[in-house]
C-alpha cells in the first residue's frame, strides 16, 4: 500500500495510506496525524493545515494558486517549499513523500 | 480628491490628533443643531415579536434587542430556511442583505475580491468626519503589509513565552475571588483577565490597564455603528482621551528607544520596527483604527467568551460533568465555547461588481452582512447546533474567527486564554452556579454580558 510520511517539528513519525484524490489534509486528519488542524474543513481559508514539502517533491507536486499563496502569506512560519494540505491532491505516485510539519499551525 | 487627499494628511500629521477629534465632534454638534435628520439614531427597547408573527420581508436582524431578548435563534433559523441571502431595504444602517448559511458566509468570506471589507466592517458607518481605518477594514495588498507588521505578537511561538503569565495571572485572579458570596463574573474575572492581557500586549501602563476596557467598549459601541446605547458627546470624550493617551504612549516608547531602551516584544514596538507602520502615529486616523481594533479584538472577544462557558455550562449541566470527569475535553471545549457564544455577530462587506448569491442578485456597492452567530447554529453544519456540546466532533469548524485573509489574528491567544482558564477552574472549584439571568449589552456586533452573577463552590479536599 502506497503511504505518505508525516514528520512532526520534534521529530515523531507519523504514516497515512494514500487514498487516490484525497487531499493531504484529509489523509492526515483521517489518520489521526496531530499538528493539522484544518479548521475550515479543507477550502482553503484558515491556513490551519500547512506542512512543508520535501524540495524534491515540491516541484513534483506543482505550485500554488493565488488563494492559497494569500493564505500561506500570513504563516509566520512560511518556508519555500510550504504548502496547505488541503490543495494538495494525493495520488499513488506519491508514495513515500516526506512531509514536514511546522512547530504551530496558525 | 487627489489634489486634497495630499493637503489632508499633511494636515492631519501637523495638528495634534486629540485636537482633530475635537473639531470634528464640533463639526457635529452644529450639524446635528442645524440638521435634525443628520442625529445618530437613538434605539429604545420595545417587545421583539415571536418571529412567526412577522412578514419575512419585514424581518430586520439589525435591531440590536434582538440578542439581548433571546429572540436571535428563531429569527436566524427562518432566514436560513426561507430566504438565506435575504434583503432588509430600510433598517436604521440602510439597506443589507443578510447571508445566514455557513456555506454561503464561507463563500463571501473567502472571496475578497468580490467582496471588499472597506471601509468599514461592522453596520453602520462611523460619524462623518472620523474615517477612522484599520486593517481589518482594507482589502490586499495594504491590509497583509499592516496585519504582518502586527501579527507576531500573538503568534503562537510569541505565545509560548507567554503562557506561563498568563497562567500566573489567572491564578492570582481565581484565588482572590469569593467562595462565601454571589459576585459579578463579568467585571471580576471576564473583564480583569482581558484588561490585564491587553496591557501586556500593548506594554499599556498596568495601573491604567481599565482605560483600555472603556475605550474598547466606546470603540465597539456607537449608536450609528452598532446600534449601541452610546451618546455622541461620551464617544467623542472618550475617543479624544484615547487619542491622547495612546499618542502620549507611543511617543514615550519611541523616546525610550531611542534613549537606548530595547524594544519589547509589545505591539507598538512592533509597529515602531516595520517599514509599514513605522510613521503611523503620522496618520492619525489609520493609528486610532489599528490601536481600536487590536484593543476591541482582545476585549470584547475573550471576555465575552470567558463568560459564555460558564453560561452555557449551566444551561447544559450534564457537559459539566462530562468536562469534570474528563479534562483532557477542555481544548474542544474551547472550540465548541467559541462556536456557542460567537462573540462577535458578524461582518459586513461590500459586493464590488454586480454578483449572484444563494440565487439572489446583488448589486456592485450592496452592504452584505456574514451572520457568523447564524452560520454557527446551522443545522446543514452543525448536527443539534443549539445544543452545547463539549466533544462536538467538528467544533474547531466554527466561524466565529472568519475565514480567509481577514481570519481573526489572535485566534490562538484566545485558545490559550480560555484553556488555561478552564484547567484552573478546575482546579479550584466544583461548580460555579449562575445565580440569575445575565445582563446582555445592547448591540448588533458585540453579544456580550455585562453583568453575571455567579457563586462558587469550593473543591472538597480529596
Amino acid at each position: 500500500m502506497s503511504r505518505i510520511i508525516f514528520i512532526s517539528h520534534d521529530g515523531e513519525c507519523h504514516e497515512a495510506a494514500i487514498s487516490d484524490g484525497k487531499s493531504l489534509m484529509q489523509i492526515a486528519t483521517s489518520h489521526g496525524v496531530p499538528g493539522i488542524d484544518g479548521d475550515c474543513g479543507g477550502v482553503c481559508a484558515c491556513g490551519t493545515c500547512h506542512v512543508i514539502l520535501d524540495p524534491l517533491w515540491f516541484d513534483r507536486v506543482g505550485p500554488s494558486a493565488i488563494d492559497e499563496e494569500q493564505m500561506l502569506g500570513m504563516t509566520p512560519e512560511r518556508q519555500t517549499t510550504s504548502r496547505l494540505a488541503c490543495q494538495v491532491t494525493v495520488s499513488a505516485d506519491m508514495d513515500g513523500m516526506t512531509v514536514r510539519l511546522p512547530e504551530f499551525q496558525m | 480628491m487627489n489634489v486634497i487627499d495630499p493637503i489632508l494628511r499633511k494636515a492631519q500629521a501637523r495638528i495634534p490628533m486629540d485636537l482633530q477629534i475635537r473639531g470634528v465632534h464640533l463639526f457635529h454638534k452644529v450639524r446635528h443643531a442645524v440638521l435634525p435628520d443628520s442625529r445618530p439614531p437613538v434605539f429604545s427597547e420595545h417587545p421583539i415579536p415571536d418571529v412567526a408573527d412577522v412578514a419575512l420581508a419585514d424581518i430586520d436582524v439589525s435591531n440590536p434587542f434582538l440578542y439581548r431578548q433571546g429572540k436571535w435563534r428563531e429569527y436566524f433559523a427562518r432566514l436560513r430556511e426561507e430566504a438565506p441571502v435575504h434583503y432588509q431595504p430600510e433598517s436604521a444602517f440602510g439597506p443589507f442583505w443578510s447571508v445566514t448559511r455557513y456555506e454561503d458566509i464561507l463563500t463571501v468570506d473567502k472571496d475578497h475580491e468580490r467582496f471588499s471589507a472597506e471601509p468599514f466592517i461592522v453596520l453602520g458607518d462611523p460619524p462623518v468626519g472620523l474615517s477612522i481605518e484599520m486593517f481589518i477594514a482594507m482589502d490586499p495588498p495594504r491590509h497583509d503589509l499592516q496585519r504582518q507588521a502586527v501579527q507576531g505578537v500573538v503568534a503562537p511561538k510569541n505565545l509560548k513565552e507567554m503562557e506561563g503569565l498568563i497562567r500566573q495571572r489567572v491564578q492570582d485572579v481565581l484565588d482572590h475571588l469569593p467562595t462565601d458570596r454571589p459576585f459579578d463574573w463579568v467585571e471580576q474575572v471576564s473583564i480583569e483577565l482581558t484588561a490585564r492581557m491587553l496591557a501586556t500586549l500593548l506594554d499599556f501602563p498596568y495601573d491604567q490597564r481599565h482605560k483600555l476596557v472603556y475605550w474598547s467598549d466606546l470603540a465597539a459601541g456607537g449608536p450609528d455603528t452598532t446600534g449601541g446605547p452610546l451618546d455622541l458627546d461620551e464617544f467623542f470624550q472618550g475617543i479624544i482621551d484615547m487619542a491622547q493617551h495612546l499618542s502620549a504612549h507611543w511617543h514615550d516608547k519611541a523616546a525610550r528607544r531611542s534613549a537606548g531602551e530595547a524594544p519589547g516584544y509589545d505591539l507598538i514596538s512592533l509597529m515602531q520596527s516595520h517599514d509599514s507602520t513605522r510613521d503611523l502615529i503620522d496618520r492619525p486616523m489609520e493609528f486610532l483604527g489599528n490601536l481600536a481594533l487590536l484593543i476591541v479584538g482582545g476585549n470584547d472577544t475573550t471576555r465575552n467568551s470567558m463568560s459564555g462557558g460558564v453560561l452555557a455550562l449551566n444551561r447544559f449541566p450534564d457537559q459539566f460533568a462530562k468536562l469534570k470527569a474528563d479534562q483532557t475535553l477542555i481544548p474542544n471545549m474551547v472550540s465548541e465555547i467559541i462556536r456557542w457564544q460567537t462573540p462577535l455577530a458578524y461582518m459586513r462587506r461590500i459586493a464590488t461588481c454586480d454578483t449572484m448569491l444563494g440565487g439572489q442578485f446583488i448589486r456592485k456597492g450592496d452592504k452584505l452582512v456574514m451572520w457568523y452567530a447564524s452560520g454557527n447554529r446551522d443545522e446543514r453544519q452543525f448536527e443539534n447546533a443549539d445544543d452545547f456540546i463539549i466533544d462536538r466532533p467538528n467544533a474547531r469548524n466554527h466561524m466565529s474567527f472568519g475565514f480567509g485573509v481577514h481570519r481573526c489574528m489572535g485566534n490562538r491567544l484566545a485558545e490559550l486564554q480560555l484553556r488555561i482558564l478552564w484547567e484552573e477552574l478546575l482546579a479550584r472549584f466544583d461548580d460555579i452556579s449562575v445565580l440569575e439571568e445575565p445582563g446582555i449589552v445592547q448591540s448588533n456586533f458585540v453579544r456580550g454580558y455585562s453583568r453575571m452573577m455567579v457563586k462558587l463552590t469550593q473543591k472538597s479536599a480529596t
